[in-house]
């Protein structure tokens, strides 16, 4: 047992739960622009994995990993409008209409990967960015100072998230139209403005998340993501609709895997136990939201179409 | 209320729309003798769901069977025995479930359709029903072969196993891989990581880093979602061995071979049996002996000799075992 805590093995669990927590990250920031504003959005699975395609795609047929980056971006954004679109302007029931979006994106980037590629091809991936003098120090600089420059960016995101929600005026705007729409709409808000301006954001990160996924494996494959998006979502209840707290949830989901994974190389974990040991990151999710849920409550208006006068 | 309904009409027919598209159909070819798969993962996976849907075009290409139809990705049991049933009500002579998961869908659906023929694998058990086959692969056996060489090629005398989860197919090869090693090297390290998962490739991936972590200098890995672990293999510059297909597309510096599932042999004697009148109640196994199993090395890596005689040597073994 005293392996485990090692040195080496904590480096390398922080490292890999570092790299597992980045899409999730990235996922749950944008669904909680979605949902401050009152909108669910149940396809992020779906929108990752086409993002994950065409920046797959991209990298694939450019050889640029930023190239791939932004064309997981640019289908995320369109994406994003259309779950607005199907949302905001028609109206639809947000978690079916989620659920087909998940299933779009699913079933499309198998398709497109089937007839464009076929058979799996490695790609290029992120190259790893050694941080001045930071990367050097014993221990630390390996754990988080060696990764690529996305997963920086990705949490460097987090006080900008935080910032513009809590100290802008479009983030006041987002406050207002997911707790209070009507009074929102008074004051001359535009909460359908608001709300399509959220899920574009919410399915660009979507998007961007899934690229980075796929350029970070290097590969891609049907249903890459592996439910990672409907995590994502958990996490934005975990981390009770802030970006802090969504870091903190998507770090500790990545932890725990990543645990996980190094106790049952060193044998640690008993083999039939193995099994029961996977489940542990779900299990700690679940424990948590229930105690962030007596704590903190949703959005008045998630889920909640907004029709002027109603 | 009628905007809503437009709009979920709009997107259940695009998703109508798609997983139409996702089911393929070939009937180019000879015979009317019609082959239907249904398999949980990609049909190009370069594992698992490859190794029997090429075995079946084959067989189309050679004129043995006319038609190949394939339903992929139905990771979902129950979207499996969907796909199962149709297959079997539009006539189709032969209905391959390719998942051990699906044996209990398969045992509901057979005897509802007793002049149609259905083979599940990998699995040793028909039910006692008359018209299932079931099928599996001594993947142990090249399991064996490549732990024997890759205990030869290892420096540190740690390899590293990446499993999905521990049962049949996988279990058998991971085993026999790691019986290799300590037979080639009995005080070599062998950690294995079974991650629970067919599907996961990050996580996959994340193992591998593990491993190597802990002192591996060769990898081996089973499933579809190795194709994660051989990416870090290769960014780390430690040699691979695949299995169920041959993986040296996916970096030829670092493959060393990969124990490749010829099921044709197997399928064409299936094919033939149910032309025969014989719908079911066998059991198949790939072996080297039978020519099922076979080692493909990867021409681009530079194998010493001595090495590659100890897997021939062993590859050889088997045959003679029969």
């Amino acid at each position: 047992m005293n392996e485990v805590f090692t040195t080496a093995v904590m480096v390398a669990v922080v490292a890999s739960a570092i790299r597992l927590a980045v899409p999730l990250l990235l996922a749950s920031l944008g669904e909680t622009f979605g949902q401050r504003s009152g909108v669910l959005n149940l396809g992020v699975d779906g929108i990752m994995l086409l993002g994950a395609f065409t920046g797959y795609y991209t990298v694939l047929k450019s050889g640029n990993v930023w190239a791939g980056l932004l064309a997981g971006a640019i289908v995320g954004l369109v994406l994003g409008l259309a779950s607005a679109v199907i949302a905001v302007t028609l109206q639809a029931e947000q978690g079916i209409s989620g659920i087909g979006i998940y299933l779009f994106g699913l079933g499309m980037s198998d398709l497109l990967f089937q007839k464009l590629v076929g058979t799996p091809i490695p790609i290029d991936t992120f190259p790893a960015v050694h941080i001045p003098l930071l990367a050097d120090i014993p221990y630390i600089g390996e754990m988080f100072f060696q990764h690529s420059l996305v997963i920086y960016l990705a949490f460097a995101a987090i006080p900008v998230a935080t910032f513009v929600i809590n100290r802008t005026t479009f983030g006041m705007k987002i406050r207002a139209v997911g707790e209070y729409p009507d009074a929102a709409d008074t004051l001359g808000v535009s909460v359908s403005g608001v709300r399509y301006a959220t899920e574009i954001i919410g399915g660009t990160l979507a998007g961007i998340a899934g690229a980075v996924l796929a350029i970070t494996l290097g590969i891609f494959q049907q249903n890459l993501t592996n439910g990672a998006g409907f995590i994502a979502i958990a996490l934005v209840y975990f981390g009770a609709w802030r970006p802090t707290g969504i870091m903190l949830g998507a770090l500790l989901f990545g932890f725990v895997n990543a645990l996980v994974l190094e106790l049952k190389t060193l044998e640690i974990i008993p083999r039939d136990l193995s099994n029961l040991a996977a489940m542990a990151p779900a299990i700690i999710t679940i424990l948590a939201l229930v105690f962030v849920a007596r704590r903190f409550r949703a959005p008045s208006a998630l889920t909640k179409p907004f029709t002027r006068g109603k | 209320m009628k905007k809503r309904n437009i709009a979920l009409v709009v997107l259940i027919a695009v998703i109508a729309m798609i997983g139409a598209a996702c089911s393929s159909s070939d009937d180019s070819g000879g015979g009317d003798f019609k082959v239907a798969i249904v398999a949980p993962s990609a049909s190009n996976d370069l594992a698992f769901t490859q190794s029997m849907v090429d075995a079946a075009n084959k067989l189309k290409d050679d004129g043995v069977i006319g038609e190949v139809a394939v339903t992929d990705g139905t990771f979902v049991v129950d979207d499996a025995a969907v796909a199962i049933r149709d297959y079997a009500s539009q006539g189709y002579d032969l209905v391959i479930a390719h998942g051990s998961q699906y044996g209990g869908s398969l045992q509901e659906i057979a005897p509802d359709f007793p002049d149609v023929s259905f083979a599940w694998g990998t699995s040793a058990d028909t039910f006692g029903l008359p018209n299932v086959y079931s099928y599996e692969a001594a993947s142990d056996q090249g399991g064996r072969v490549m732990g024997l060489m890759a205990a030869a090629l290892s420096k540190s005398d740690n390899v590293g196993i990446v499993g999905p989860i521990e049962v049949g197919d996988a279990k058998l090869y991971v085993d026999g891989f790691k019986a290799g090693v300590l037979a080639g090297k009995p005080g070599a390290t062998v950690n294995v990581n079974y991650i629970d998962s067919f599907s996961d490739v990050a996580l996959a991936s994340e193992a591998a880093q593990s491993l190597i972590g802990a002192g591996a200098d060769v990898l081996t890995g089973t499933a579809q979602m190795v194709v994660g672990a051989v990416g870090v293999a290769k960014t780390e510059g430690v040699l691979w061995f695949g299995t169920q297909a041959n993986q040296t597309s996916l970096a030829p510096d670092i493959v060393v071979a990969s124990q490749v599932y010829h099921w044709e042999h197997m399928l064409e004697e299936m094919v033939k049996n149910v032309k025969d009148g014989t719908l079911g109640g066998e059991l198949y196994k790939i072996t080297f002996a039978n020519d099922g199993l076979v080692i493909e090395y990867n021409d681009g890596y530079d194998l010493p000799a001595d090495v590659k005689k100890i897997g021939d040597d062993a590859v050889q073994v088997f045959k003679d075992q029969g």
